[in-house]
């Protein structure tokens, strides 16, 4: 049975259809065409579906579609002011924190939650934050130091 | 090859500076469009059957229910997939391996495939097939595979390198030796001989992106396919020939890739995807799941290896003797034998042999991983060589420096070498603060040598320069790691224009001539050739329409700083031609400016690196952290220096995790138990320190600027490094990878049995 | 012409009365492979499916052009795959 959802993407009114077992993953990919949502492995192990429900990071692979319904989400697709990115993404290509970039989306909507509760985070405190993101390419140490960057960045602006 | 290859010596602008990349502002807005992100107007869903037996034959497949099923356009099985391979063994493998044809022979193989209007009704579908099997005996262990008695995969496998040929077919599918001298005189003048036998586990590449295509086959038979690849040409090739298609009507189209680190390099569900597609008459997007990813991908090989070493009071190692068994899956592989090969290629050894033994087992097709086989043989002869150190009381940084290779060693694979670069890595490791940096409780610190073979290949790049004077750039090899920034980088410095000026892309294989993949750390080695030498025959048309241009004779001009400039007394005062310039007259100059390149790309050079390890084990729990990390490793000349380092840090982090966790872990009942990421748990952030990096530039002699391939060789070292930092930590050899908390704990457990022996007998 | 030694790994010897090393004459890879065929058949599957040359220490593909240097290291080995 298809159901519609109306929800709130990136600032946007927007409804879609949905299945009622379908994920927000699958949702947000092949409903609504935020291809920017990855699946890594569908089970909520590695995080490259990472988006921002109500203000919390979750697994786009463990909600329902149909669970948003009234609620907001924050995809990549909405992370810039339209061609002013985000000094989280300005960060991430200067310090070269991707490789690949299979991972980046879910590690962009992670850091950005990380840094809404702790605009000062320690290396520990970016490193445990960002544990439920899998990156195979960089070994972490540029995508640290990508985060490192913006926190102070924020703090100064 | 031609000798203008050669490197120069010249001194550089761009190459060498950092900019940003250009496919960076796709990658972090979620533009970037990767092998699940292509979609076709009326594709359907492609979805593949998978064996869960070990080892079955297949007596019958009833498709019939699933043919019925509403909204299901096509089922195929091995029937629609027919053996075209005309005896080429190798081909014959690939099909076999992506749809089961008498046999399957690991949990996971593929035996039929659906394609149906959504995603519920293939996997309906597919519960509708009906498999008859008759169960096999099976084996999955590397050393039980060789044992007597070991259920036989294939009763047509008799062992190849072996003289006379065996009677009897067996599990070792191949033999390969290497080595010289005489390893029995060598142990005769050991003071100390240590023997040892290691096991590593297998390993998935654990790229972050499952396998994922678009097919689409038009009732005229042409065919296109997008996908993620780390070699497009070789993927049209593979799927052309076992498809019976035109290899030229074949257009495939590389995706962004979300990681591949050899895994890549190989065909898995893209023929099916075709077969499903021309059966179907509609496009077909087939995406594997993780666990599929897991099961029926190719991972490295498990392995399990006798070693010997003899060593002299002074530190000069007399001889060494390798006997190494590579699983390869149920079909023959070169992994024992790049095993045989690099196992002792860092020592200068007067007597050395190797064995390799292809190891056939019901596990999936072993495929390439990252300087494939080289870490697993590295892990063991590094462990005994550190264990020797220790034994004749010598520094393991001096007793490797004492026997590191050099120009004019015969290396352990057969030929001599010419100038390498083993020896200046560990003089940095010597001199490195981290070696002389104090530790902490419950901490040891290890090193450790590594090597690889590079290599270049089959490369073709076109150089296009706009009218505007920008310059487009198309290359035939896979960006895996920032090669499109690099590779701008490197047409800029032969043009003399800024880096911005450049664009590149990489081309679908219709648009540029063959090009071999991106393995073998070939990628920037060898496409930066074949851009110089666009580059340079873009030059010599830019200089004809510029003498056009000032109608003066074209030797009157010459090429800097990105102009055309004309000399001598008659024409040096004429104002140079930009670039922009002189493409703006170019339809009056004899229309559209370009430079092309084909070429063999060779001499890449062997590579080498040493790292640096410190470990903190937990006594209580046998938890083992990386607490800090060196990677020294030669580049020639690194084009873009923190790309540079991007390899060397991802290329530790795979090993750290290969050491410490990572295996794949089969029942009894032959089946894979933990195909996914929470079960086969690769590093996370917070297992991890920040990764320091020592990039040594000692210049590529046969490459114009000095480049030397860089993404492999960082995941050689790490398992013995870590091995070493624990056994120095504790004083208990690990023998055993991945070195998991578990064994860590059962080790200490055994040394502390054996400790508390000796104090009650003495 | 230039006489060589033509070095050879394990799986090619078997193919020349179990030596270790050849002796050939040729200016280049093209040359080469030509004599060993003619002079070793047993040898043609393994050199049509890809096989190093070690020219003095470096590894070349079977690019025929190659030139062997006279008095250079000439070892054959089997194609490497990568990662």
């Amino acid at each position: 049975m298809t159901n519609l959802v109306n929800t709130n993407i990136n600032g946007d009114a927007v409804g879609f259809a949905c299945e009622a077992d379908e994920t927000l993953l699958d949702a947000l990919r092949n409903r609504v065409g935020l291809k920017g949502v990855k699946e890594g492995c569908g089970t909520g192990d590695c995080g490259a579906c990472s988006v921002i429900l109500d203000g919390t990071l979750v697994c786009s692979c463990l909600v329902l579609g149909m669970e948003v319904e009234g609620r907001t989400v924050e995809t990549v697709e909405g992370l810039s002011n339209g061609a002013e990115l985000h000094t989280l993404q300005s960060k991430f290509i200067e310090h070269a924190a991707l490789q690949c970039g299979i991972c980046t989306p879910g590690f962009l909507m992670a850091a950005k939650a990380l840094l809404k509760n702790n605009p000062d985070p320690s290396e520990e405190e970016i490193r445990y934050a960002l544990a439920g993101n899998l990156c195979r390419c960089t070994g972490y140490d540029k995508i640290v130091r990508a985060v490192q960057a913006t926190a102070a960045e924020l703090r100064e602006a | 090859m031609t000798a203008d290859t050669k490197f120069t010596g010249q001194t550089f602008k761009s190459v060498g500076t950092r900019p940003l990349r250009p496919d960076g502002i796709d990658k972090v807005t979620g533009r970037a469009r990767y092998g699940a992100d292509i979609d076709l107007p009326g594709q359907l869903v492609g979805s593949i059957l998978r064996s869960p037996h070990p080892h079955a034959a297949i007596r019958a497949i009833n498709t019939s229910k699933a043919e019925a099923l509403q909204g299901v356009k096509a089922v195929i099985t091995a029937a629609d997939l027919p053996d075209l391979t005309n005896g080429n063994k190798e081909l014959f493998d690939i099909l076999d391996n992506c749809m089961a044809r008498t046999h399957v022979y690991y949990d996971g193989h593929a035996v039929a495939a659906v394609a149906a209007v959504d995603a519920v009704t293939a996997r309906k579908a597919l519960k509708l097939i009906k498999v008859d099997y008759e169960i096999l005996p099976h084996v999955t262990d590397v050393d039980e595979a060789v044992a007597p008695g070991a259920p036989v995969l294939h009763k047509k496998c008799f062992t190849q390198g072996v003289e006379p040929k065996p009677k009897k077919p067996s599990n070792i599918a191949r033999r390969s030796e290497f080595g010289h001298g005489d390893v029995d005189a060598g142990f005769a003048k050991a003071d100390v001989i240590i023997e040892r036998t290691f096991r590593t586990e297998q390993t998935h590449q654990g790229y972050i992106e499952p396998h994922a295509c678009v097919a689409s086959i038009s009732p005229d038979g042409s065919g296109e396919l997008w996908v993620c690849t780390q070699g497009h040409f070789v993927f049209r090739q593979h799927c052309a020939e076992l498809l019976g298609m035109d290899v030229s009507k074949l257009r495939v189209t590389p995706t962004e890739i979300g990681g591949g680190f050899g895994g890549k390099t190989h065909v898995w569900a893209e023929p099916v995807a075709l077969a499903l597609s021309r059966k179907a008459n509609r496009p077909v997007k087939l995406v594997m799941s993780r666990d599929e990813v897991f099961r029926a991908s190719g991972p490295t090989s498990a392995t399990s290896i006798d070693i010997r070493i003899g060593v002299t009071k002074k530190g000069r190692i007399t001889a060494g003797d390798a006997t190494l068994r590579y699983t390869s899956g149920p079909y023959v592989g070169m992994w024992a034998e790049l095993g045989a090969m690099t196992s002792f290629a860092c020592y200068d050894m007067k007597h050395v042999r190797t064995v390799g033994l292809e190891v056939l087992v019901n596990r999936p097709k072993t495929t390439a991983y990252r300087a494939p086989s080289a870490p697993m043989a590295a892990f063991a002869v590094e462990s005994v060589i550190d264990e020797l150190a220790g034994r004749i009381g010598m520094d393991p940084v001096d007793l490797r420096i004492r026997n590191a290779a050099k120009k004019g060693t015969r290396s352990s694979y057969g030929p001599v070498y010419g100038p390498i670069g083993i020896g200046p890595t560990l003089k940095a490791a010597k001199e490195h603060p981290h070696m002389s940096a104090p530790l902490g409780e419950n901490q040891g610190r290890g090193m450790a040598c590594g090597f690889w073979f590079n290599f270049g290949g089959q490369t073709c790049t076109d150089l296009n320069i706009a009218p505007d004077g920008t310059v487009s750039l198309t290359v035939g090899t896979i960006d895996v790691g920032g090669a499109r920034a690099s590779l701008a980088l490197v047409a800029a410095e032969e043009l003399g224009i800024p880096y911005d000026q450049v664009r590149t892309v990489v081309g679908d294989t219709s648009t540029l001539g063959y090009n071999d993949m991106t393995d073998g750390s070939r990628g920037t080695f060898s496409s930066s050739m074949a851009t110089i030498m666009s580059a340079r025959n873009a030059i010599s048309i830019l200089k004809e329409r510029a003498a056009k241009m000032w109608d003066i004779p074209v030797e009157k001009v010459i090429w800097e700083d990105g102009c055309a400039k004309a000399v001598g007394k008659k024409h040096g005062n004429l104002a140079p031609l930009s670039l922009a310039e002189i493409a703006e007259a170019a339809p009056n100059t004899g229309g559209p400016i370009a430079g092309h390149n084909e070429l063999v790309a060779d001499g890449a050079g062997v590579s080498f690196a040493t790292h640096i390890c410190d470990v903190e084990v937990d006594p209580e729990t046998g938890r083992t952290q990386v607490v800090r990390y060196t990677v020294i490793q030669d580049a020639g000349k690194a084009v873009h220096p923190t790309y540079v380092e991007g390899q060397y840090q991802g290329g530790a982090a795979q090993g750290i995790g290969w050491a410490l966790n990572e295996e794949y872990v089969y029942g009894d009942d032959g089946r894979l138990q933990n195909a996914g990421f929470l079960d086969y748990r690769i590093p996370v952030c917070s297992d991890l320190p920040m990764i320091d990096t020592q990039i040594l530039e000692i210049p590529n002699p046969n490459h114009p600027y000095g480049i030397r391939g860089v993404g492999e060789t960082s995941i050689v070292p790490p398992l013995a490094a870590i091995g070493n930092a624990v056994s120095n930590a504790f004083g208990v050899r690990m023998t055993h990878v991945p070195m998991s908390a578990p064994r860590i704990l059962a080790a200490l457990d055994e040394a502390q049995a054996a400790a508390s022996e000796d104090v009650e007998t003495a | 012409m230039a006489q060589h030694e033509v070095k050879l790994w394990s799986a090619l010897r078997p193919f020349a009365q179990g030596e270790s090393s050849v002796r050939i004459k040729a200016r280049n890879i093209r040359e080469l492979f030509a004599r060993l065929e003619a002079d070793y058949p047993g040898m043609v599957p393994l050199i049509r499916q890809g096989i190093a040359v070690s020219v003095d220490g470096t590894l070349y593909r079977d690019s025929w052009d190659t030139e062997l240097p006279a008095g250079a290291e000439i070892f054959l080995l089997p194609r490497i795959q990568g990662g």
